[in-house]
């Protein structure tokens, strides 16, 4: 058979969506990142929302959101996604809604816009990579940087009495009335990615409901700021971070 | 003609906010100016116009909530007093960078820290000169009565438009909180999203397949582009000047001696100017209703013709600097206030000039 005969519409089994802007990815290659990227705008784009989604991106290593996806978006400052998302969707109620953040930027400068939303019952969807760690800034400790591992500023590994806990902040939104959809996903297999994206999907479907504020997080890694290659890094967060945040719905919707 | 009310200034810019065609107010309670969010949420324009009023975790989440609308092209406002505007500084450094309509008032209380509730002008720096980081400015009014924090509600929203850029009015404790007749301008509807899309072609209302995707940011990595971007600010700054420089002239023309002040000082500097002209003084008053853009030329002008200029600022002088810097060297340029909360009299205003500026 020649190679022409292969490459047919009906052979068709992968594509790029086409809510992925022609830019290429800044992020480190093996990075989860861009593989939340692109389930979120393949469910865009399969449910034909467009037009009707205005996204938030964050500061981090995901400040460029923007430029890769094919929607309307806001850049918002450090922590603060969720505070222009609240107005973005109460003046404009008709709209989907989402911010796009890491655990700096979620769980440590933005804590408290990230709980205020999630009590008001915002009618947003939350993205949260943790990957444990401030990857955009070159690997400094997060919020969620698990005990005794180690981080630029924390060399010698995270010690919890000099340096506080890892804050399991879905935990801590999914007790808040306000939040009607809390789940934890990763994104290292296959797998994985198609169930995070059955995730994603849900929490669209729900933000029609208007039912109030859908949080989804994904354990994710940063094989630069952890300096292990990404297979590696993929093994290590199974080992470590998955055993700390552990994957699963932590709040479901009683329908 | 509108509606003749008896108002707090606090409750007259609230008011005239939701005739203006506000869509969106965020705010949280501080002193002197809670009466803002209260009169709204006792009104309830979210019955009535639509206009969304929310009142946030913090200052800090208020203009984040108006950068988010703003960004979407909608009317947005947020009010605070003086240690909530430090606050909200992060907030406006980024929507001046990302070119975003807004309106703020500032109810000027004492400081620094925490200070006091009583009046005070000590944040002239803050709202001209930066406040939050980056090359930018800010287009400034100050109110001088009830009546005013009314009107430039509704000339801060047209300025926030006309120049994609936060707008904030400087007022202060006296303004706001003392209650005057106002005459209410007659309400203007709110515009429609369609209405929107057209004159904010910028924002982000969701990419349609007839455009471009719309982005709202204040990043550019790229330096060159970014220098590029500070150059069309000061562009815009410019035009500001040469276009939207407010003053008001009082008994100027015959003046030998000027005093400058603004909002409530400007008030007290009247009466100074009514005393001194019995007494046979021909004093006179300029009051910038702009504070950037500054009248530079007018006070320029008024140096080569009267001896020596009082900047009387309920501070320990900050508007006195531009005011130097206008006259640039020609006359005696001094400034006069009380601060801290403290509210000179017109008694004392006029005994400064006599001792510093027509003694001196
Ligand atoms: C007010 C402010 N403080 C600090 C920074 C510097 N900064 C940029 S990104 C970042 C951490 C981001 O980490 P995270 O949210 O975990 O995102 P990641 O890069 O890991 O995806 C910090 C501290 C900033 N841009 N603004
Ligand atoms: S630094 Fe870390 S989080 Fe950032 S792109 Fe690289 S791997 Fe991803
Ligand atoms: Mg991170």
């Amino acid at each position: 058979m020649e190679m022409k005969d292969i490459i047919k519409p009906e052979n068709l089994v992968f594509k790029k969506t086409s809510l992925f802007t022609e830019k290429p990815l800044s992020y480190c290659p093996g990075c989860g990142h861009g593989t939340v990227h692109r389930l979120i705008l393949e469910t865009i784009e399969e449910m034909g929302l467009q037009a009707e989604t205005i996204g938030v991106a964050p500061v981090g290593c995901s400040v460029l959101a923007y430029e890769f996806m094919d929607i309307d978006m806001q850049q918002a400052a450090h922590g603060r996604a969720p505070a222009l998302a609240t107005a973005i969707k109460r003046l404009h109620p008709e709209k989907f809604v989402f911010t796009y953040q890491g655990d700096g930027d979620l769980a440590a400068i933005g804590t408290a816009e990230t709980i205020h939303a999630c009590n008001r019952g915002e009618n947003i969807i939350i993205f949260f990579v943790n990957n444990g760690i401030y990857g955009m800034t070159g690997g400094q400790m997060a919020p969620t940087t698990l005990p005794g591992m180690k981080t630029s500023t924390s060399p010698f590994g995270r010690d919890t009495e000099i340096m506080g806990n890892p804050l399991k902040i879905t935990e801590l939104v999914a007790h808040l009335p306000g939040t009607y959809y809390v789940t934890r996903n990763a994104v290292h297999t296959p797998a994985a990615a198609r169930k995070a994206k059955k995730a994603i999907q849900k929490a669209f479907e729900y933000q029609k409901l208007n039912k109030g504020l859908c949080f989804l997080e994904f354990v994710s890694n940063c094989n630069s700021g952890w300096k292990l290659p990404p297979v590696k890094s993929n093994e290590w967060m199974v080992e470590n971070m998955f055993p700390y945040y552990p994957l699963g719905d932590i709040k479901v919707p009683s329908l | 003609m509108g509606e003749l009310r008896l108002m707090k200034g606090n409750e007259a810019i609230a008011e005239a906010a939701v005739r203006a065609g506000c869509d969106g107010y965020f705010g949280y309670p501080i002193t002197p100016q809670s009466e803002v969010l209260e009169y709204l949420m006792s009104v309830k324009p979210y019955e009535t116009t639509g206009m969304v009023v929310l009142q946030a975790e913090s200052e800090v989440s208020a203009i984040n909530m108006c950068y988010g609308g703003a960004g979407c092209g909608k009317m947005v406002m947020t009010s605070s007093s003086s240690p909530g505007i430090s606050l909200k500084m992060e907030g406006i450094s980024y929507m001046a960078g990302a070119e975003l309509p807004l309106l703020i008032l500032n109810v000027v209380r004492g400081g620094p820290g925490l200070g006091t509730i009583q009046p005070s002008q000590c944040d002239y720096f803050q709202a001209t000169k930066g406040g939050g980081h980056g090359d930018y400015r800010l287009y400034v009014l100050a109110p001088a009565s009830v009546q005013e924090m009314a009107d430039f509600a509704k000339l801060g929203f047209e300025m926030a438009y006309k120049y994609r850029t936060p707008v904030m009015i400087l007022s202060d404790g006296i303004i706001g909180q003392m209650m005057e007749k106002v005459d209410l301008f007659d309400p203007i509807p709110r515009r429609t999203n369609e209405e929107i899309i057209k004159t904010c072609p910028w924002a982000t209302t969701g990419k349609t397949a007839n455009r471009e995707r719309n982005i709202i940011t204040s990043l550019d990595l790229d330096s060159a582009k970014q220098e590029k971007h500070v150059f069309d600010l000061d562009a815009k700054y410019k035009r500001m000047q040469a276009e939207d420089t407010r003053f008001e002239r009082i008994m100027c023309d015959d003046a030998e001696y000027l005093l400058v002040a603004y909002g409530s000082s400007a008030r007290i500097c009247q009466k100074t100017v009514d005393v001194a002209r019995a007494e046979g003084i021909k004093l006179g008053l300029l009051r910038p209703i702009t504070l950037f853009p500054f009248p530079t030329d007018e006070i320029s002008k008024l140096a080569g013709q009267v001896k020596g200029m009082l900047s009387v600022e309920m501070s320990l002088g900050q508007m006195v600097e531009d005011v130097r810097l206008a006259v640039n060297g020609k006359i005696p340029v001094e400034h006069y206030g009380r601060t801290g909360g403290m509210i000179h009299t017109p008694a004392e205003v006029l005994a400064a000039l006599k001792s510093i500026i027509i003694g001196g």
